[in-house]
């Protein structure tokens, strides 16, 4: 009994140093992140425009992490941060439910054609799902609004380019205009999710755990789904939060295909203005972001299995 | 005498692969009465794991060919579709294997895994499946199993995640447990442990049992019968008894002399088995053993020797090309600690 206490209080132990380990490597891949972005914004530009003044690099970085400030856009008289901020949501609904939606397309599609391997099920899902890995996402963009497209399609039953609604302003439009953004973003992530989740469950299915289960005389919907997915499932989750800068890349492009205007958009914009204090700001933003989503991805990994706290 | 609980007739199982067809298990019959212990002896690779899978259609797929008849308490569990095959997967025959570690879910609790096993067969609740797991780990030997319902399989020592499989095994009360290697995997005490454990349980709920392995050892203690497999063949089999004290194929000699036992002298040498078992895809001429054998005589090469009864020893059948009395005087010098090679000179 004692030993059982003595390992729960291990165990939270482990987690706990897991924990603040995780968050310190976060800490200084954040710093090395705004150096990076410092060198290559504000030292390498030969020519700054005029109306930025390129303060000193400890100047830079006590204004990042003392006072969030990223920066100044003289012509909107507006701080980066809060032109981010206000374009904040359209990305983010964009980005998550694109994610959200390449692990649901992906877990179907990787799962039956595993459980199928060889069969014509399986070959007609892997090569769709390369080709789509194969589509640049600009291209689907396009290619998408030219046939479903509410005002340029040949089928036209979709809201298309430029119609996105604020989630509180109109959730219905907000919703109904986001789903082709979600499918052009989400596509390649899916058909990559898919070949990934058919390769771990190939591998799933062949452990001797999945033959226990069979023999306790489970159903075999009950061992492919539960045992075998549930297994493999996490896996695709993990890459999905490391993937969250292949997203928010593909965000950039959707945004500009879809004219949705968030912070892809403002950042191509800027990008076409030499405009580099928003694109500075955007790109740590960016950065920031993606190591925070994969410090909650470990973490959230470690609380789910066990084994990865000692790892 | 009763009727047999378990009576496998004339299995064969071919596997096709792309590097051709395995035959894993070819003519096999045996059979197990209620409460008793058979054990299949044997080299790994010579068919005893997946006559034991097929009996509970683990087997089954589209490049498996089984054919013979396997019959639990009269029903053929080879036609059995697999919705009735799972009814008494589990519930009626259960199986524990090799290595515990990889054989429980990683990230499922123990408690979990043994409730499923019950809540799959048995129309109870979850609370009631979940105090009927608590109990189960008790008793094979889990002390303040509560406490222990919650932790996953790698907190366990590996001889305390072989309990956890059995407690999994048991959780319905099987009529026929198939313990695939139960104790490779364990150092000397646990598989001391998890013998005695398996035994004390057999008597409690008057299981059959069916132990694969090739440890000497554990048949010794554990099986009234023995079948020993050679190249997917049962190539002799009898009584616990007969098989120690008369054994009559040169491969079961091999066996009994490469493991030491306590009336094992000193200075007596252990023989191994020269070479290797043979593949299953292109299986050698006559005699499948004939290749090892240091008894091999021409004609060995090209008859395939039939299971007989062994004189004079009702029960014990082999399948040996040598006659009778040449068997009886080859053994007896091996048991004077005589070689292999001397025996076969002097004959």
């Amino acid at each position: 009994m004692d030993r059982l206490t003595a390992e729960a209080e291990d165990d939270d132990l482990q987690m706990a140093s897991y924990t603040v380990r995780r968050i310190l490597r976060a800490i200084l891949l954040l710093v090395l992140v705004s150096v990076l972005t410092y060198v290559l914004f504000t030292v390498l530009p030969d020519a700054n425009p005029p109306q930025s003044v390129a303060p000193g690099f400890f100047g830079y970085m006590k204004d990042v992490f003392l006072h969030f400030n990223f920066g100044y856009n003289h012509p909107s008289h507006q701080s980066v941060l809060s032109l981010v901020l206000t374009r904040l949501p359209a990305t983010l609904s964009l980005v998550a439910g694109a994610g959200l939606l390449s692990v649901a397309l992906a877990i179907p599609v990787g799962v039956i054609a595993a459980t199928r391997r060889g069969t014509r099920v399986d070959r007609v899902a892997m090569r769709t799902a390369l080709a789509i890995i194969s589509m640049p996402v600009f291209w689907l963009g396009l290619i998408v609004l030219y046939l479903l497209a509410s005002d340029v399609g040949k089928l036209p039953i979709l809201p298309g380019a430029n119609s996105y609604a604020g989630l509180t302003a109109d959730p219905g439009q907000w919703f109904k205009s986001l789903i082709l953004p979600w499918l052009v973003l989400a596509a390649s992530q899916a058909a990559i999710y898919s070949r990934l989740l058919r390769g771990q469950m190939l591998e799933v299915m062949d452990q001797d755990y999945i033959r226990t289960a069979r023999a306790k005389g489970l159903s075999e919907q009950s061992v492919i789904w539960r045992h075998g997915a549930g297994a493999a499932v996490p896996g695709v989750v993990t890459a999905l939060g490391l993937d969250i800068g292949a997203l928010l890349g593909g965000a950039v492009l959707t945004e500009t295909v879809f004219r949705i205007h968030g912070v892809g958009l403002l950042a191509y914009h800027a990008v076409l203005r030499s405009d580099f204090p928003i694109v500075q700001g955007t790109v740590l933003l960016a950065a920031m972001f993606i190591v925070v989503v994969s410090l909650i991805v470990d973490i959230g990994n470690a609380w789910l299995d066990p084994r990865v706290r000692f790892a | 005498m009763s009727e047999p609980l378990l009576n496998v007739e004339n299995l064969r199982v071919v596997f096709n692969t792309d590097s051709g067809n395995v035959h894993a298990v070819d003519g096999v019959s045996y059979a197990v009465n209620p409460g008793s212990t058979l054990a299949i002896v044997g080299e790994s690779g010579s068919g005893n794991s997946v006559a034991a899978l097929t009996t509970l259609g683990l087997t089954r797929g589209e490049r498996t060919e089984v054919s013979g008849r396997i019959l639990f308490e009269g029903r053929d569990l080879l036609a059995l579709p697999d919705r009735e095959l799972r009814e008494i997967r589990g519930n009626e025959i259960a199986m524990i294997f090799e290595d515990p570690l990889s054989s429980l879910h990683p990230v499922d609790t123990v408690g979990h895994q043994v409730m499923e096993t019950i809540l799959a067969h048995r129309a109870v609740s979850k609370a009631a499946a979940r105090d009927r797991a608590i109990d189960l780990l008790e008793r094979v030997g889990i002390p303040d199993s509560h406490r222990w319902v919650e932790a996953y399989p790698h907190e366990f020592s590996a001889g305390m995640r072989q309990r956890v499989m059995i407690a999994i095994a048991l959780a319905n009360e099987p009529k026929l447990l198939i313990a695939d290697q139960p104790t490779a995997m364990l150092d000397v005490t646990a598989q001391a442990q998890i013998l005695a454990l398996l035994e004390e349980l057999q008597q409690q709920l008057r299981m059959a049992m069916i132990i694969i392995t090739h440890d000497l050892g554990v048949v010794a203690e554990m099986a009234d019968e023995v079948a020993v497999m050679y190249a997917g063949r049962i190539i002799e089999r009898g009584s616990t008894e007969q098989i120690f004290a008369a054994p009559q194929h040169p491969y079961t000699w091999g066996l009994l002399k490469s493991v030491p036992r306590l009336e094992t002298s000193r200075s007596e040498e252990l023989v191994p088995i020269p070479g290797r078992p043979p593949s299953l895809i292109d299986r050698p001429s006559g005699c499948y053993f004939h290749p090892r054998c240091p008894y091999v005589r021409d004609q060995h090469r090209r008859v395939d020797p039939r299971l007989q009864p062994v004189p004079e020893a009702p029960g014990h059948v082999v399948a040996c090309l040598l006659l009778p009395p040449e068997r009886k005087r080859l053994w007896e010098g091996l048991e004077a600690g005589r070689t292999p090679e001397e025996l076969r000179d002097s004959q």
